[in-house]
């Protein structure tokens, strides 16, 4: 038993117990909070699965915002939660569907045990071609050349969620800002920390978009960071909210998707297939991609946090 | 009819590009409607819909032309590597069945969703145009792409585009059933993406005609095949996952509703028939599909009785759509042929494809016409549609002629599709399904014919309308209506001489007769309408015991269904019904 | 016994804890919750096979990490959608409950 199998093993441990503690707590916004712990620890398990980037990417929007955007709806539902908790199923149900979940995970423990060694792996191929993109980063070159399509309808699936929550605004707010007006505590510590973070973090977002292109980190994780300094500020109260009806707004929503697309129109022409990139221009040209795009991803994710328009867009 | 056969290039065929443009067009339209805003999403929507069809139409053309799946490759990276799209001829009816539909749905509501003269924008409005086109968007993605992965993300795309629809009136029950809808069809995507795990985990590769050669019987195909198959069921409503359906159908707008039941739900049939014809034909065996088949006859026959007992239009149109997507996986123990051998592309996928066209335009169609009634009276309630067909003929034809494709009356789509399933039936020996496919049109009768006698009983005066609806409403709609009824004439490829007979001819009228007298006698049982006499409610102090007894039939049906919709019930047997699914592959016979 | 496999057991228990989290919690935020855990869950049965993957100085094979990502993505505008449905359900309806209103008699909106 050695120490790396140990480390894994109480990782395991750990990872399960606040998995199972989440489920079962009875007041919600502790069980949200726990849910932001696991996500933290999922990212360490992350990297001891030698998956940087995914670790990045699961402790940025997995854990970071996905726990923010829970954790204010769990304040917001607090008054109904007793409410609804009543209507908990009894034993015997619970007691079935702890044998089906149990018998779900039995099989997957075992098909998962089972499956092929040695295991089939697209390394080999990604190794022989990624030369031709310019970049070191195996998972960036996958996610902009290789499968840049995927990206590309990821892009989309953002705002096409942005759209949908925009949709749930009520009609005579239309138009307007985003969730609630935050008051400005002057001197307290979320608006000094509004203050000195998000230099800080505008820093590291371009330092991770940058190099990612060679190293773990990419246009997710910085525009993440991005949307978290941006919401940061809102929150502290230091900025409002833009209105949905705003031209530069839906512009900037949009951006990474359109350049996205013209790039890969004009691959057609210069390299033979939609999304191809002409030879040696390959860098430069995902660079364009991925700055526009985290622009985009860092505008939606932060809008999707936000909600729908609660209020009328004058300040 | 005469879908192609699998041959499929393993390069960018001529012609590739267009599956581009058509994947594409949507989406452009979509950031067009953002950035522009306004009136301008309808009119971005009314240019780019007819663009599309343009689109569609030259893809089928090419297709026929070229005589095999056309494919493009990504990026010009080849699969495993890279990502392919594919256009059989299944994607290319589906493409140019979901831009008809759209095109119909977009004149039909071009008054419905105007934004007012004093705004600039309106919520509503606004949402509609662009929600459509991005439903459009997401169904050409999941329609054309060619690996796992990218149809998850495409499955998502439409659940996004799909969900808004459903609440798009704000009203609190319509919100309810939005979230209701997005979290089971959440639940059915983990378990998708599950089952993509265990393959490419197994296999290497998520591309589908590549996995279709590496793809060998054992546990990994059979728990994958498994979960994915119960996840896009949760998906695509069939019987007993149903709960979200009804009320998200009937809740929203009828122009939404067209496009929910006619293509939404359609987009995880699709890829049901992808994962059992294409990835798995070595690997499901003919008792799992008979489990498949058993399940859409429940659905017909409780879908079916159910919305015999609603007093509401729209829910009875929407559970109509429960019961006719139960009509769409009998295609599946058919497509097995007498020695098990199978999925195989023939007649039962054939027939499959023409239901689904048939079903997408007939719904639509009858949709359509419930919204415009629901327009014209301000209300939906059946005992109260006396005098409607005076005061609305069109309509009222409209809904008939849908009534009539569903039916299957000769030449619709439906008629003809159930020409070849029987025929795949007598060539597989398995006459069961003769039967369900006899027997389901008189339930589809019952209904039809529930609704028709309301409306065309007499009023001692003329009916009071609160609105006037749209001269190009009701055409749109009765377009969409008699483009179902007469598919079979439509029908892609050549079609026998033999399988399309005359409505007149002695066999087929007598067919109809009793179906239509089936049906009667159905929703005389068990509907809650009185059919006969005044409409006055029957007290039940003189009924029979016949009529009692059927009665308590009828609300035992609807006793069941509410049973069957509550969450942990249908979450449970979600899970009963992979558990199924994977036991029937691990003991069935193998092929 | 290595590490890539211990992760793996963890991911099919995760999918399990989520899944009887998903049928038998009845507040839908719970649900969501749930539905992120059956998320991460099958996420790392990716991130097993990719380590599985492993070749040619490469920690895992690239492809599912890429695909983990995106997946990550996508699950977190799902959240966002479900929870701003939830909570517009809320001020709007007054609870937030999946039930539907059992209205005595025929079956109405449910």
């Amino acid at each position: 038993m050695n120490m790396a199998l140990l480390v894994d093993g109480s990782l395991v441990v750990l990872i399960l117990a606040v998995a199972i503690w989440t489920i079962a707590v009875r007041d919600s916004f502790a069980a949200v909070v726990g849910y932001a712990i696991y996500g933290l620890m999922l990212a360490l398990a992350w990297v001891r699965l030698a998956a940087i980037d995914a670790a990045l990417t699961e402790a940025a929007i997995g854990g970071g915002l996905t726990g923010v955007l829970l954790i204010r709806a769990a304040v917001r539902l607090r008054p109904t939660e007793s409410v609804v908790a009543g209507e908990m199923p009894g034993r015997f149900v619970k007691a079935l569907a702890a044998v089906l979940a149990g018998t779900v995970s039995a099989a997957l423990a075992v098909v998962v045990l089972s499956l092929p060694v040695p295991a089939p792996t697209l390394a080999p191929q990604v190794a022989e071609h990624i030369a031709s993109t310019g970049l070191g980063n195996a998972v960036t070159a996958v996610l902009l050349s290789f499968r840049a399509t995927d990206t590309l309808l990821e892009a989309v699936v953002l705002v096409f969620a942005l759209i949908a929550v925009w949709s749930l605004a009520p009609d005579h707010f239309w138009g307007g800002r985003p969730g609630l007006r935050y008051d400005l505590e002057a001197n307290g510590m979320l608006a000094y920390l509004a203050r000195l973070l998000p230099p800080l973090g505008i820093i590291v977002a371009i330092y991770v978009f940058w190099v990612g292109a060679d190293l773990p980190g990419g246009k997710f994780q910085a525009g993440t960071l991005l949307a978290a300094m941006w919401l940061l500020t809102i929150m502290a109260g230091l900025n409002d909210a833009p209105p949905v009806s705003r031209g530069w707004l839906r512009v900037a929503l949009v951006a990474g998707s359109m350049v996205f697309l013209a790039i890969g129109f004009a691959g057609v022409p210069l390299a033979g297939a939609f999304l191809a990139y002409p030879e040696g221009y390959a860098k430069p040209l995902i660079l364009i991609i991925e700055a526009a795009s985290m622009l985009s991803i860092a505008v939606t994710l932060a809008l999707l946090v936000l909600g729908p328009p609660e209020r009328g867009a004058q300040p | 009819m005469n879908t192609l056969p699998p041959v499929i290039p393993e390069a960018t065929t001529a012609g590739g590009l267009l599956l581009v443009l058509l994947l594409v067009l949507p989406l452009i339209g979509v950031f067009a409607a953002l950035i522009l805003g306004g009136r301008n999403a309808r009119r971005v929507a009314m240019l780019a819909i007819p663009a599309g069809l343009a689109l569609a139409v030259a893809i089928g053309i090419e297709l026929v032309q070229s005589g095999h799946t056309l494919v493009y490759l990504l990026g010009g990276w080849a699969p495993p590597l890279g990502i392919a799209l594919r256009a059989d001829g299944l994607s290319a009816a589906m493409m140019l069945t979901t831009a008809v539909v759209l095109l119909a749905v977009a004149l039909f509501a071009r008054g419905d969703f105007q934004t007012p003269a004093n705004a600039r924008e309106a919520r509503a409005p606004f949402m509609f145009w662009t929600l459509l086109m991005a439903v459009w968007g997401a169904l050409n993605a999941v329609f054309l792409a060619g690996d796992l992965f990218t149809l998850y993300v495409a499955l998502e795309l439409l659940t996004f585009a799909g969900v808004p629809l459903v609440s798009l009136e704000g009203r609190p029950d319509t919100l309810q059933a939005a979230l209701r809808y997005l979290l089971f069809a959440l639940f059915g995507s983990v378990l998708y993406m599950l089952g993509a795990v265990l393959l490419y985990g197994a296999y290497g590769t998520l591309d589908i005609a590549l996995l279709a050669g590496r793809v060998r019987p054992g546990p990994v195909a059979f728990a994958a095949t498994a979960l994915m198959t119960a996840g896009l069921l949760a998906k695509t409503a069939l019987f007993p996952l149903h709960l979200w359906l009804p009320p998200a159908h009937a809740g929203a707008p009828a122009a939404a509703s067209a496009v929910l039941s006619a293509l939404v739900v359609k987009g995880s049939w699709f890829l049901v028939v992808r994962l059992w014809f294409d990835v798995m034909p070595g690997v499901v065996t003919p008792s799992a599909a008979q489990l498949l088949g058993l399940l859409g006859t429940a659905a017909i026959v409780v879908g079916s009785v159910v919305a015999l007992r609603q007093e509401r239009l729209k829910l009875l149109v929407a559970y109509s759509t429960m019961a006719q997507i139960g009509y769409l996986f009998i295609m599946f123990p058919l497509a097995f042929d007498s020695a098990g051998n199978g999925p195989v592309y023939g007649a039962a996928l054939g027939g499959g494809l023409l239901q689904v066209v048939s079903h997408a335009t007939a719904k639509a169609g009858m949709f359509m016409a419930a919204g415009l009634i629901y327009a014209a009276l301000g209300h939906d309630r059946i005992a109260d549609l006396a005098g409607v067909a005076r005061a609305m003929p069109v309509t009222v034809l409209t809904f008939a002629l849908a009534g009539l494709a569903l039916m299957g009356v000769v030449p619709s789509g439906a008629y003809l599709a159930k020409k070849l399933m029987l025929d795949a039936a007598d060539g597989s020996g398995q006459w069961w399904w003769v039967i369900v496919l006899q027997g389901g049109a008189v339930f589809t009768a019952g209904y039809v014919v529930l609704v028709l006698v309301s409306v065309l009983r007499r009023r001692s005066d003329p009916i009071p309308l609160v609105a006037r609806v749209s001269r190009l409403s009701e055409f749109a709609a009765l377009g969409l209506s008699t483009t179902s009824l007469l598919l079979a004439f439509a029908a892609l490829g050549p079609v026998p001489g033999n399988l399309v007979s005359t409505p007149l001819a002695p066999k087929e009228l007598g067919t109809f007769l009793a179906v239509v007298l089936g049906g009667a006698l159905l929703a005389l049982g068990l509907s809650r309408q009185p059919l006969l006499g005044t409409a006055r409610l029957d007290t039940g102090a003189n009924e029979g015991p016949l009529r009692r007894s059927v009665a308590a039939v009828g609300e035992t049906f609807e006793l069941a269904d509410r049973l069957i919709r509550r969450w942990q019930f249908a979450s449970i047997n979600l899970l009963v019904l992979a558990a199924l699914v994977g036991g029937l592959l691990v003991f069935g016979s193998p092929t | 016994m290595n590490g890539a496999a211990l992760f793996g057991l963890c991911g099919a228990a995760l999918v399990g804890i989520g899944i009887y989290g998903l049928i038998v919690n009845p507040q839908p935020l719970r649900k969501i919750l749930s539905f992120n855990l059956i998320g991460s869950g099958v996420f790392l049965l990716f991130g097993v096979v990719a380590r599985r993957g492993a070749a040619l100085g490469m920690g895992g094979d690239p492809v599912p990490q890429a695909l983990v990502i995106t997946g990550i993505v996508v699950a977190f505008s799902a959240t966002a959608l479900a929870v701003a449905l939830l909570l517009r359900l809320q001020e709007t309806g007054g609870s937030a409950t999946l039930v539907p209103p059992e209205s005595a008699g025929p079956s109405d909106a449910s």
